[in-house]
Parts: C-alpha cells; sequence; structure tokens
C-alpha cells in the first residue's frame, strides 16, 4: 500500500514522516526545504507501508519545481492513499490544497497538524464537523511530539482496506483558485471557534527581535554568539582529531618505508580522509546543529525580512540570507541550499555569490598568515572587505542578468519550541550530503596531491600558475599552494609553508605578499567539492562561468590590496 | 491606493494586484486574494519589506511586491 503525504510549506508534514521514517527526510521552519521527494517504509499493525514524503507545495497548479514535482508524482505514481497534513491554527490556508486534492477522487485523510499550538491561540476545531462535511477521516496530530501519530496510521491502514469509506465528497464548484479561497475561509469560520487567545511571550518576541534598531542589535549579537559557539566547540574538538591522524599518519608511512610512492599515496589518502573529519566533526557538526535550531525555532525566516533590504542592494532578496550564513561554514551545503530560491537567475546569482563567502577552510588561511602576523584587526578588516566584494560583485552581477525580480514574498511563521529530534535529523541530512558529495573528492584530491609530490611535479605547475604568482608579486614556488588548494583549502598553508621551505612566514613573505596571498586565496576557485555541487545544481556550464568569475574576482581584488598594502608596507 | 502607502496597524481590503503573473500566483499561494483584509504590522527601515497580517497569519512583502498590491481603506474593520 503506497502513501502520499501532502501539505503546505511549513505545515509540519516532513516532521511527520521522520518521526516514522528514520533519518530520512530534511524538515525545516523556513519555506521549501524539500525539493525532491522522499520515501520510506514504514511498518504499521504487522504491515508494511510506503509512505512518500512530496514536497511542500501551496497548491497543485503552482509552477515553481517544488509544485510541478509533487504534481507529477500524483499524476504518474499509483497512490492508494494520500494524507493531507494540514497546520490547524491556520486551517483557511491549508484547505485550499485540500480543496484542490477532492477533485482527484482518491482517499484521503486530513491529519490536523499543530492542534497544540492552535489551542493556544485559542481555536476550537470541530473536527467531527469537518469529517462530516468532507466524508473523510479528520485527525488531530501534534508531529514533532509524535502525539497522534501511531493512531493516524491505523487510520491508514483501515483506509486502505475499504478505500470507499474515505472518498471525499463535496458539492461545491472548486475549480478555480478563487473559488477554492473563499470557500476554504466560509469552512474555515464555521468549523473553527475562535475563544480567548493566550498571550505569551512568544507573542511580543518580535517586538525586539524585528524592531528597525534593536533587532539589527539582536541579529548581531545572535550571529555573533553562534559563530563564537561553533568555532569555540570547533577548536576543543580538533586538537587532539589531528593529533590522533598525525600518529597514524606516522605509523602508516613507517609501515610502508619512507619516500616509496606507497606510502606516499596511503598517507595521502589518509590525509583526505582525516581532512573530511577535521571538517566535518569540530564544525560543521556545530554549524549545522546551530543553524537548526535557529531554523525550526523560526528565526530565520525574521533573518530573511531584517536583511531583506541589505540583499537587494547586492541584487538578490532576503531569502538569499540562508546560503550566506550556511557558506561561513562550508560551500558545499550554502551553494544546495540555494535551491529554495524560485528563479533560475537568483538561484544562479546566490550561489555564485555564496562561494565567495569565506568558508571555515579558507579561514584558517586568514587566521594563519594575517591574523597571526599582521594582527586580528587585519584579519578582521578582510572580512568587511570580503563583503563589500561580494555586494559589489552581486551588484554587477544581477546587472547582467535580465530578469524581474517579484521581491520578497516569505510567511514569517511563529516562534516554535524546536525538537532535538528534528534538528538532528536535519544536521544529519546535510551532513550526509557533504559526507557524499564532498569527502570522497577531497580523499580523490588528496591521493592526487600526494602523487604529484612523489613525482616532484611541482616544477610544472609553479610554472603553470607562474603568470598568476608573477602578477600577484609572489614568489613562484606558491603556484603549488594556489593549483593544490583547489583540492583542499584548509591544506593551503601546509603547502605554502612547504612549498616555501619553512612555516615562519614573516621570514620567507612581505606583509604584502601575505595579504595579496591571502586575498586571492579567499575568493578564487571555491574546491573542488564545491564546483561538484555547483555542477549538480547548475549545469557543467554555470559552474565553469562561476569558475571564471571567482578567478577574475580572485585576482582583481588581490591586485587591489597588492596596491593599497605597497604604499603602507614597502 | 497601493498597500505600500498605508500605515501601520491599519485593515484595508485587497482590490488587486498590478504586478505579473508570477507575482499573483504567489501571493495566492500564500493565502492572499483580492477580497481579504490585511493589516501591516511592521515595516522595516532603510527599504526593508513589510509584514504584514492576512488571516492570522504574517507574511513579509518586499517593497517592490507592496507596490503592486491596490488596497483600499475604510471596508474592513
Amino acid at each position: 500500500m503506497r502513501i502520499a503525504l501532502v501539505g503546505q510549506p511549513n505545515c509540519g508534514k516532513s516532521t511527520l514522516f521522520n518521526q516514522v521514517a528514520g533519518y530520512k527526510a530534511e524538515t525545516g521552519n523556513f519555506t521549501g526545504t524539500t525539493v525532491t521527494f522522499m520515501e520510506s517504509k514504514v511498518r504499521v499493525g504487522g504491515e508494511v507501508l510506503e509512505l512518500v514524503d512530496l514536497p511542500g507545495t501551496y497548491s497543485l497548479s503552482g509552477s515553481n519545481p517544488a509544485e510541478r514535482e509533487a504534481w507529477r508524482y500524483i499524476r504518474e505514481n499509483p497512490i492508494d492513499l494520500i494524507i493531507n497534513v494540514l497546520d490547524a491554527s491556520h486551517l483557511s490556508l491549508g484547505l485550499e490544497l485540500t480543496l484542490e486534492l477532492i477533485t482527484l477522487k482518491k482517499p484521503v485523510i486530513l491529519a490536523l497538524n499543530m492542534v497544540d499550538e492552535a489551542a493556544r491561540l485559542g481555536m476550537h476545531i470541530d473536527g467531527e464537523g469537518l469529517q462530516e462535511k468532507f466524508g473523510v477521516p479528520v485527525l488531530p496530530l501534534v508531529a514533532s511530539k509524535g502525539r497522534g501519530v501511531r493512531n493516524l496510521f491505523l487510520t491508514a491502514l483501515r483506509v486502505g482496506k475499504s478505500p470507499k469509506s474515505a472518498i471525499p465528497i463535496l458539492e461545491e464548484d472548486v475549480s478555480d483558485a478563487r473559488a477554492r479561497h473563499a470557500l476554504a475561509n466560509e469552512i474555515a469560520a464555521k468549523y473553527v471557534r475562535q475563544g480567548e487567545r493566550q498571550f505569551t511571550w512568544r507573542d511580543r518576541l518580535d517586538d525586539i527581535l524585528l524592531h528597525p534598531l534593536w533587532g539589527y542589535a539582536a541579529l548581531g549579537l545572535i550571529l555573533f554568539a553562534f559563530f563564537e559557539g561553533v568555532y569555540g566547540v570547533g577548536a576543543l574538538i580538533e586538537p587532539p582529531l589531528m593529533a590522533f591522524f598525525e600518529k597514524m599518519t606516522l605509523a602508516l608511512a613507517a609501515y610502508f618505508g619512507e619516500g616509496t610512492l606507497w606510502s606516499q599515496l596511503v598517507t595521502g589518502t589518509l590525509q583526505g580522509v582525516s581532512a573530511g573529519v577535521a571538517i566535518v566533526l569540530p564544525y560543521l557538526v556545530p554549524f549545522l546543529l546551530g543553524l537548526g535550531l535557529l531554523e525550526d525555532v523560526g528565526y530565520l525566516s525574521r533573518v530573511a525580512f531584517l536583511m531583506d533590504a541589505f540583499m537587494h542592494k547586492i541584487g538578490l532578496h532576503g531569502k538569499a540570507i540562508v546560503p550566506f550564513i550556511l557558506g561561513y561554514g562550508c560551500n558545499v551545503p550554502a551553494v544546495m541550499s540555494t535551491r529554495v530560491l524560485d528563479e533560475p537567475h537568483e538561484h544562479f546569482a546566490a550561489a555564485a555569490l555564496a562561494t565567495l563567502v569565506p568558508c571555515a577552510a579558507r579561514l584558517s588561511v586568514v587566521f594563519g598568515l594575517v591574523a597571526f602576523y599582521l594582527g586580528p584587526g587585519m584579519a578582521m578588516g578582510l572580512y568587511l572587505f570580503n563583503l563589500f566584494i561580494i555586494a559589489i560583485t552581486g551588484k554587477i552581477l544581477t546587472s547582467m542578468i535580465p530578469e524581474d525580480t517579484p521581491g520578497l514574498i516569505l510567511e514569517i511563521p511563529p516562534y516554535r519550541t524546536p525538537t532535538l529530534q528534528a534538528v538532528m535529523q536535519k544536521a544529519w541530512f546535510r551532513i550526509r550530503e557533504f559526507v557524499v558529495e564532498a569527502w570522497p573528492l577531497l580523499i580523490a584530491g588528496s591521493a592526487l596531491l600526494a602523487a604529484a609530490e612523489y613525482y616532484h611535479a611541482a616544477r610544472f605547475f609553479n610554472w603553470l600558475a607562474r603568470p598568476i604568482t608573477w602578477a600577484l608579486g609572489l614568489p613562484s614556488q606558491t603556484g603549488v599552494p594556489l593549483i593544490f588548494g583547489i583540492l583542499r583549502k584548509e591544506l593551503s598553508l601546509v603547502m605554502l609553508g612547504q612549498a616555501l621551505g619553512s612555516m615562519n612566514f614573516a621570514s620567507v613573505l612581505t606583509p604584502t605578499q601575505m595579504l595579496t596571498f591571502t586575498v586571492f586565496v579567499m575568493f578564487y576557485v571555491p574546491c573542488l567539492a564545491t564546483l561538484a555541487v555547483l555542477r549538480r545544481e547548475l549545469g557543467t556550464r554555470e559552474m565553469l562561468i562561476i569558475t571564471a568569475l571567482t578567478v577574475v574576482v580572485a585576482l582583481v581584488t588581490a591586485l587591489m590590496v597588492r596596491g593599497a598594502a605597497l604604499l603602507f608596507f614597502v | 491606493m497601493y498597500l505600500l502607502d498605508i500605515q501601520e496597524g491599519i485593515w484595508v481590503k485587497v482590490k488587486g494586484f498590478s504586478g505579473g503573473r508570477g507575482m499573483q500566483e504567489k501571493l495566492t499561494q500564500r493565502g492572499l486574494y483580492p477580497g481579504d483584509c490585511v493589516r501591516v504590522l511592521r515595516i522595516a527601515p532603510l527599504g526593508g519589506p513589510l509584514l504584514v497580517e492576512v488571516n492570522g497569519r504574517e507574511i513579509a512583502l518586499g517593497r517592490g511586491v507592496a507596490q503592486k498590491i491596490l488596497v483600499e481603506q475604510g471596508t474592513c474593520g
């Protein structure tokens, strides 16, 4: 028996799916996180049901990718039963989709999710009345707490055995959207009684968090605490991890014999594995957990609201803020998250700009070179400079793409208490994407690097990169770290040390060279893993355009900084 | 009169949209139709979006969108 979960964005559909399916679907309090559908088998009452989580859709006639996908699936696949999940606290909007589903003449169960939230808002929903009105089972649900889930699937099982009992009936004409809107409002008015509403701190929170002044102060504080927390956790976990891998590398190198091709390849591969672990465990995990928390609380939509004006200045709108925040952790999930943007040109522009955001790996170069030798103030300055360059690039980029941005239209959900399970599941989902998409490339890149070292290919690569290193006034040996930095950005600094023969960079590089190198590393070709994701999300041509763009931006900015620095440092 | 011209806190009725089809579709999908009563809750500074209440939900609308929503005063409580 095949069951499709259908519902509007942010109705808790994916939360329900996760409750029964385990670590499979991504959920969120930011609309449109599920674009492709997820399938899972669920065991209920000794029987196995096939459950499909379709992307959240406001209607079946919509034109965005998620909506087309949902509609195509319902049309083309044999479905025995539809579970229509509705946000009980916003019943009238949800019913518009229900009225559309009814015309399919398939068995339907209505699951009124978040009935606890509705009760808090003082709503009394007449479930039996709705049941009579549509002639289908109507069940209460609190998916985030798992309440009503079992009952829902037991009912589904029963309906599956006698499908006729849940074929909806309706006398009214619902052929056009406006008629559905009017009827949905009418039904909601009839079956939902509005009682006394309990005002809580949640209703007052936006007075501060969306305040024209305090809102931005709070945003700054929250983001500061967020990044501080992430890097705090990272700094705790990373050293022991790296020490462990260091030991293992040494042991393996000794086993295979120092300097042989095998030992080079094995240690190179191990370094790729350790790089993945060193990025994922200390930084990506806390980063994604924190972001998931902000998302599920409902704060991320508020960030979109607050940052909309700024994002318009760079030719995008507020929704594109998420990839930017993600980008500071890792560009791979950042590029993936640009999917939430509806228009193709927005998708492209946001992905291109997200790759210019310095990720945790590039942060290591900024810290290790600029902050360490030239002072933290200079590193901070570089970050502001980076933001400024992204803004200008965005402005130029979006002015070149012919477009008609309708602007921000985004639901601001009520604040919700996030469930640990949902936050962990979302983080896991994104980490899995990193592990599957990016990690193998990191490992392959590392092995390749080791082989190149073994065959003394350094001179060739230095020659290849000479036009760039010459223009930037860098020693020719920086060619290798720059080219192989594409494979592994977080190794740029180590490779730079190896290439120059000293880890005391002050003795081999002038301050100007340090700055120029760092700025170039900040902007040029993100990394192999990000390129792979760009290709998958946007296509080969777009990936190549973005690559060329980053090289141009990196060259121009590095030359600018070199010119400016020469004035100050000689 | 357009939604962008309305002050915070005043209920107005949506008369129609002067934007393109894409914009109309997005608005109606989020439950904003001609005939609905809406109220501007907040206006973000420096050309930022408007926070609008419609049928008990909150929707953020960029200024470009708000200046294409025709409204009239006086017919909504």
